[in-house]
Formats: structure tokens, sequence, C-alpha cells
């Protein structure tokens, strides 16, 4: 056996570091700096506390705690911060882009090889970033008898769509950007989105085989989204309630799993079908009908819908453990806050604090996203292990499985939900 | 006449429902192929396969070298099972020629050969795996070929194309120390094998997607003229190996694998069986073998034959019986050399099997004939 990996220098990692900090400075120096002195120069500076803000004194205030955090609390506070960062887009992203370079090392471990390796000199971990690159770069080239308006829209359209989804999930008690009283029927208007973006993009490509895989996908959809909302209907007949956040509360003592398994197995199927992940990529089978309705995607095009469908897998890993895992909840394993630094540390003659701004984040948000993160990277990997397991299946067992077998185990769990209630095991007077 | 034709073979009336598309050549589930398949909705009306876009004329080039430069081009067609494609070949030429090959030579020849066929099975067990989504079945066999590779790699000194079978025996001895290796190493191999079953060959969904697709009647078998795994899975006893032995394969014990469905699943499975009994065949021959001895009549660079002559031989390939039928004029170069392939006779088969089949069936029926695009052009 060869050796595979290449001869790591710590030296030269950390000449290569010193040799771009070097020409950051350089930069910042002979272009930076002037360049922000001419600016400053026509900008009139306000005057605040009787000082006259100069940048000199606007970065000391920067560099102190006491008035940066108040800063910052407020901005975590805005909606922006809700959409962008955290229970929104960027958090969602992040696990997302987790998620496709778990996907390619568990699946090379599976298959005895190594996975992305040489990218970001430990295990590849950059390869995405790299990937990223190659497809911004790439030339997106579209077919000459395609419906334009629509085939560029339908990769932002999707994009668009699995946003949506993500926006509903509640991370943590209170983190949630959309929280709706009809949270549950609003996630199954945000997927019926899915089937007629698809269509429509498979169709403006004017071309067969995304023709073929865009039906193929439209069926497939149509056909699993029944079993998926019958399914979930265990779980609103128990709570009472279609708003995620209280579905996700409820469950503080035991998860519904724990009594709506039916229901769990079949939103956990449909869920893949919904996903088009293997063993039900049908709309994608390469050996079929090349990439399906991704055929003539190409570029960044091509790296939207695929972000799209990363976001979408993480929203739908996040709703089975909001409806079915419990949801945040969870021991509490986060430490409290210190209060001392709520009042100021005395160190001697040096006082420090008091900070108006902390905490940051509570203690049960922090303890709830743990928690939500931990389930939602469980229910991910066992989305994601079937790829390496199951072969593709056809579309004729597809729908069948749908239509008879999936759509009676809904049906059961249904029943078991209303037993439940009506025996008085859940409910008013029952456990909770 | 068209009453008699298998109903695949029938030309088909145009029709506005149906949509002509064109698998391949460019097309991840072809080969260096087109399929021309016309689908109405989600079923397969018409296929058309119009092999040729990797015709080399090796034949034609076969004409102008004499014997022995002929050995390096002729085993181009399939790479991955260069020793069989020059097996029939070089037979032919001994006969024309007049020469006797040693003892241990045989062996050898019988051992590479086995080793081959493995090598080549693995390869279109990888890319079977890869056409129904299997991406698991894709990697295993890719990898554990490399073990068979290495080994052919020790013996010939090539790991794909050998050039190792020479008329008058093979090119070079064994290495020392090789029956020890080779015996582990296809020991562990075939465990290795062993454990396809888990993850592919009763894999409830597999076999509920290819069992009973792609059905061929014992009959039709026989009339569309297939050959190799996909004869043997259509119920027919049928092995070049044991019905016309040749080298030594009289002095094995060769087992055939037939099995009766002659569908998609059957046609995979043979395959793989017949890989388990090449490992069984290579601990034999192991055994048997002459412990030392020459392997090679030496020969002249440029070797007279006897006179005019004309001979067929053949043998039983990875994809089935492979013959070759030399023409000699007295010269030293062959007036013709033609090479009938077992991938060509199956694939005749590939219209009447996909008609009234569903398009996700296409793949598996179409890669499950044991068919490899580049020897059918040759």
């Amino acid at each position: 056996m060869s050796v595979i990996a290449p001869k790591f220098k710590l030296s030269e990692f950390v000449k290569s570091l010193l040799d771009n900090i070097f020409w950051v400075l350089l930069l910042m120096t002979i272009v930076g700096i002037p360049a922000v002195q001419i600016a400053l120069f026509y900008i009139e500076m306000p005057v605040i506390h009787g000082e006259l803000l100069t940048p000199f004194l606007a970065l000391t205030w920067l560099a102190d705690p006491t008035r940066l955090l108040p800063v910052i609390h407020a901005l975590m506070a805005t909606d922006f911060f809700r959409i962008a960062a955290f229970p929104g887009f960027g958090f969602a992203a992040l696990l997302a882009a987790g998620t496709i370079f778990i996907e390619r090392k568990m699946l090379a471990k599976l298959q005895l090889r190594v996975g992305p390796f040489y990218c970001g000199k430990i295990e590849g971990i950059l390869q995405l970033m790299g990937d990223g690159l190659k497809l911004i770069s790439k030339e997106i080239i579209i077919p000459a008898k395609a419906d334009k308006p629509l085939f560029w829209a339908a990769p932002v359209l999707f994009v668009g769509a699995a946003a949506a989804f993500v926006a509903l999930i509640p991370v943590a008690p209170g983190w949630v950007v959309a929280d709706v009283d009809m949270g549950l029927l609003a996630v199954f208007a945000v997927i019926g989105f899915f089937p007629i973006i698809t269509i429509l993009s498979a169709w403006s490509a004017n071309s067969k085989f995304p023709f073929i895989g865009g039906i193929r996908a439209l069926f497939q959809m149509v056909s699993f989204e029944i079993p998926l909302i019958l399914s979930l209907l265990g779980v609103v007949i128990v709570t009472g309630t279609l708003n995620l956040s209280e579905i996700s509360a409820s469950q503080s003592f035991f998860p519904w799993i724990v009594f709506l398994p039916v229901g769990a197995i079949v939103f956990f199927i449909t869920m893949l079908a919904e996903l088009e992940r293997i063993p039900f990529d049908l709309p994608e089978a390469e050996s079929e009908i090349v990439a399906g309705w991704l055929t003539e995607f190409s570029g960044m095009m091509y790296g939207l819908v695929q972000l799209g469908t990363y976001l979408k897998l993480y929203a739908f890993a996040a709703l089975f453990v909001v409806l079915f895992l419990g949801g945040w909840n969870g021991p509490m394993v986060v430490p409290p806050f210190p209060e001392e630094l709520l009042v100021g540390v005395e160190m001697g003659p040096v006082k420090v604090g008091p900070f108006p701004g902390l905490p940051l984040f509570d203690q049960a948000m922090l303890n709830g996203t743990f928690w939500f993160v931990i389930k939602t990277v469980g229910v991910i990997f066992f989305i994601l292990l079937p790829r390496g397991v199951f072969p593709r299946i056809r579309i004729d067992m597809l729908l069948s499985l749908g239509w008879t077998k999936l759509i009676g185990l809904a049906f059961v769990n249904i029943f078991i939900a209303l037993g439940l209630l009506y025996a008085g095991v859940l409910g008013p007077g029952g456990l909770q | 006449m068209t009453a008699e034709l298998p109903p695949g073979l029938a030309l088909q009336k145009a029709d506005e429902r149906i949509m002509t598309l064109n698998v391949g050549p460019q097309h991840p589930g072809s080969g260096h192929m087109r399929i021309v398949v016309q689908i109405d909705g989600d079923y397969i009306v018409a296929c058309d396969p119009d092999p040729g876009y990797v015709h080399r004329g090796e034949e034609k080039m076969a004409e102008y070298r004499n014997y022995i430069t002929n050995i390096p081009h002729l085993e181009r067609p399939v790479i991955h099972d260069s020793c069989n494609i020059l097996y029939p070949y070089v037979l032919g030429a001994e006969e024309i020629l007049g020469i006797e090959v040693p003892e241990r030579a045989k062996y050898v020849r019988v051992i590479a050969s086995e080793l081959n066929r493995c090598i080549y099975t693995m390869y279109w067990l990888a890319i079977y795996g890869i056409f129904l989504g299997h991406s698991t079945m894709f990697m295993w066999p890719a990898g554990d070929r490399e073990l068979l590779i290495d080994l052919m790699e020790k013996m010939t000194g090539a790991r794909v194309t050998h050039a190792h079978f020479v008329p008058g025996g093979v090119r070079n001895d064994l290495p020392p120390n090789f029956e020890d290796t080779c015996l582990r190493q296809v020991n562990y191999f075939e465990r290795r094998i062993k454990e396809y079953a888990a993850v592919f060959y009763d894999n409830p969904v597999l076999i509920s997607r290819t069992r009973g697709t792609g059905v061929l009647s014992r009959q039709d078998a026989i009339r569309l003229g297939t050959t190799g795994s996909v004869l043997r899975a259509s119920g027919i006893d049928y092995d070049l190996r044991v019905k016309e032995p040749y080298d030594v394969y009289d002095e094995l014990d060769v087992h055939t694998n037939v099995m009766k469905e002659g569908d998609s699943y059957a046609r995979s499975r043979v395959p793989w069986l017949d890989m388990m009994e090449s490992c069984n065949i290579i601990r034999q021959a192991l055994q048997k073998i002459p412990k030392s001895g020459s392997v090679r009549t030496k020969l002249k660079p440029n070797p007279k034959t006897k006179g005019p002559a004309t001979v067929y031989k053949r043998v039983e390939s990875g994809r089935g019986s492979l013959g070759c039928y030399i023409v000699s004029d007295g010269k030293p170069e062959p007036y013709r050399v033609k090479m009938s392939v077992g991938s060509f006779r199956n694939l005749i088969a590939l219209p009447y099997l996909l008609k009234g089949e569903k398009l996700g069936n296409m793949p598996s029926v179409y890669w499950s004939l044991n068919y490899w695009p580049v020897e059918a052009d040759r």
C-alpha cells in the first residue's frame, strides 16, 4: 500500500500563515489607512456626551465591554439576526454544510475508502469550500430552447422555499423566526411548493431527461405528501395544537415517539421520499435519466439547488425532532451563568464590571439548542445511512408503497392517537 | 417472416404518444454505445441498440502483423479480461504454427485466465451496482478487485493489459513463492465476495426490483444465440470449460452454475457464483501444477507456418463463449482473424428483453446481459 497522506510540515504551514499576515499588514498600511484618512476628512463627526466622536474614540468604545455588550444584545433582539443568523438561515446553512461533509466522510468509511482528504489539511474539512468555489467559478449554461425566466427562477425559488421551511422550526424556547399558531399547516403549505418548483424547472428546461425526472418528482412528492400529512395528525390530536413551539413544549416529560411509533416510522419513510434520498432518489436516477430534473443546471444554479436540498434535509430532520423526539427538551447540562459578572468582580485594587449586556444567551436557550442540535444530527445520520445500503427502487413500487401501505399505517397511527386520548392516557386528566 | 421473429425484433409504428430517448453515447447509463429507446409513459415500446462507437478495426490490424506481434493489440477490446480474449487466438496460433505447450504452462494459463475472469466480473459487478443506484456495491468490488490485480501484476508485470499468453506457453514463469501468495489472496477474496450477499444479493429492495424483470425463457435464450452467464441464468447447462475442455480444464473439477429464472436477478447472480467457482478452480490448479519445468516453447521472432490452414478455437470468457477463427495462407501473417465475441451475441437479446419493460428496469436489464461495448465493436 502506498502512503496516501502528504507530508504535513508545521514549519511550512506557519510560514504560509505569516506570509499572508505580512501581505495583509502591508496592504493595510499602504492602501487601507490612507483611504480611511481621506474618507474621514470629508465626514462630519457627531458629538456624543459632549465629546467629538473621533475614530480613535469609537474604537475605544468598541473595545469597552460595558458599551459593546448592550449593542450586541440589541442586535440579537432584532428580527434580522433571527432570520439571517441564529434560528434561521445561517444556523441551518452551517448544519447543512456539516451534513454534506459528514455524508461524504461517513459514506466513504462505509465503502472502505477515505473520502475528502487533501483539501484543508485535516481530513479534508475545506473540501466543501473548494467545491463551492468551483461551482461559483463555472460558466452557467442555459439550453437554447429553455424558458429562460422560469429556468433562472427555479433554483432561487427552491432555496427560498427551503428557507421558508427553516424559518418555521423552533430551535430553543422562544427562538423561532416565525412563531405562527398554524405552524404545522404552514409547514404543509411550504412542502406543497416543492413539487411545483420542481415541475416548473423541469418543464422550462425543455429537454427530455429533466422532463421525465420532473414528472417522476411530481408523482413521488404528491403521492407521499398525503401519508406525510396524515402521519403528523396523530401528534396534533394528542397535543391539541398546530403551533410547533407548543408541540415542542408539550414533550417535556416524554417524546411522542414513545406513544406514536407508527407515525414516526411513516413520517421517516415519507421524509426520505420527499427529500429524494436513496432508496427514493428516482427523480435523479443517473443510470436512467442522467440527473433527472437537475440535468440542465450548471454552475452555481446547481449549487443553489444543492443548498436548497440540504436546507430541506435539515428542516425535515428538525421537524422530526420537534414532533416526535421532544424538540429542545433534555436534561440541563449547561452550567448556570456566573452571577458575579453581573455585579462586577473585585480583583484586588481593580474592579471589573458590572457588564450591563450580560448574559447574551440565557441558560435555557443554550441547553435547548444543545439538545436540539444533538437530536437533529442523529436524525440526519439515519437519513444519510440508507444511501450506503439500499439500491434505488422503481417508480411503480414507490407509488404502491405510498398509496397503499403508508396511508394505511398513517390511519392506524391516527386511531392509536385517538385511542390514547379517549382512554384518558393523554390529554386532559391524563399524563399531561 | 416477421411472425417467426421474436416480438422484440419486429418494427414499430410511430405514434405521437411515443417519445424517443437517446440513451448514450454520452449518458451515465449506457457505456460506449447508444440505445435508442422509445417510451410510452414509463413503458418501453421499442429499443434499438446501436453499437459501433469504439470500433478499432482489430481484425483488420491482425492481417498486417505476424502471429507474435498480434498479441499486444488483440487484447485491447477487453483489457480487464485480456488473458481470456487472447486465449482462443493463442490456441489457434499454436495449431497453425504446430507447436507443443509444456504442461506447466497450461496450468499457469488456467490460473491466469481464472484470475482475469474474476477481475472482469468484479468490474462488471461494480457497474451493475452503480446502475442500480447502490454506491457501496460500486466501491466494494472496485476495491477488492485490486487484490487480484496485484496478483496479476506479480505474475505478468502489468496491471491490466498483460500480453501474457504467447503461442507456445506463457511469457514468464511464476515468481518465487507465487503459489502461497495466490492461495492466500484467493481465499481472502472468496471470503470477501461472500459478504456481498448481505449487502447486495440478499437485499430485499434489489430482489423486488430485479426479480421477474427482463425474463429470457430457455427457448428464447437458445433462439437468440445468447451465451455465457445469460444462457446459464436461463437454465441451460452450458460451459465451454466443461463441454469442450481446452488446455487442462479436463483434469480439473469444474462445476457449472445454472439458474432457472432467466430474469435480471438470475443473470446478475450467476457471474457472482462463477467467481467462487473460479476460486475453486485456481485452488485445484495450484495443487496440481508441476512444481518445475519449462513454461514456454521458444519460437523465432517471425515464426513460419506449416502451410495453408484454417482453425476455429473457442474458450469460455467472462462474457461467455469467445471464438477465434484464423485463416492462414502459409505466410507469416494470418490471412484473416475473426473474433466471435460473447458480448455481441448477448446484446441481440436486449431489444427483445426491454420491450414492454419499465424505463427504470432498463439499466439493470441492459447490464445484466454481461455486455462489454468495446468487445462487441472490436
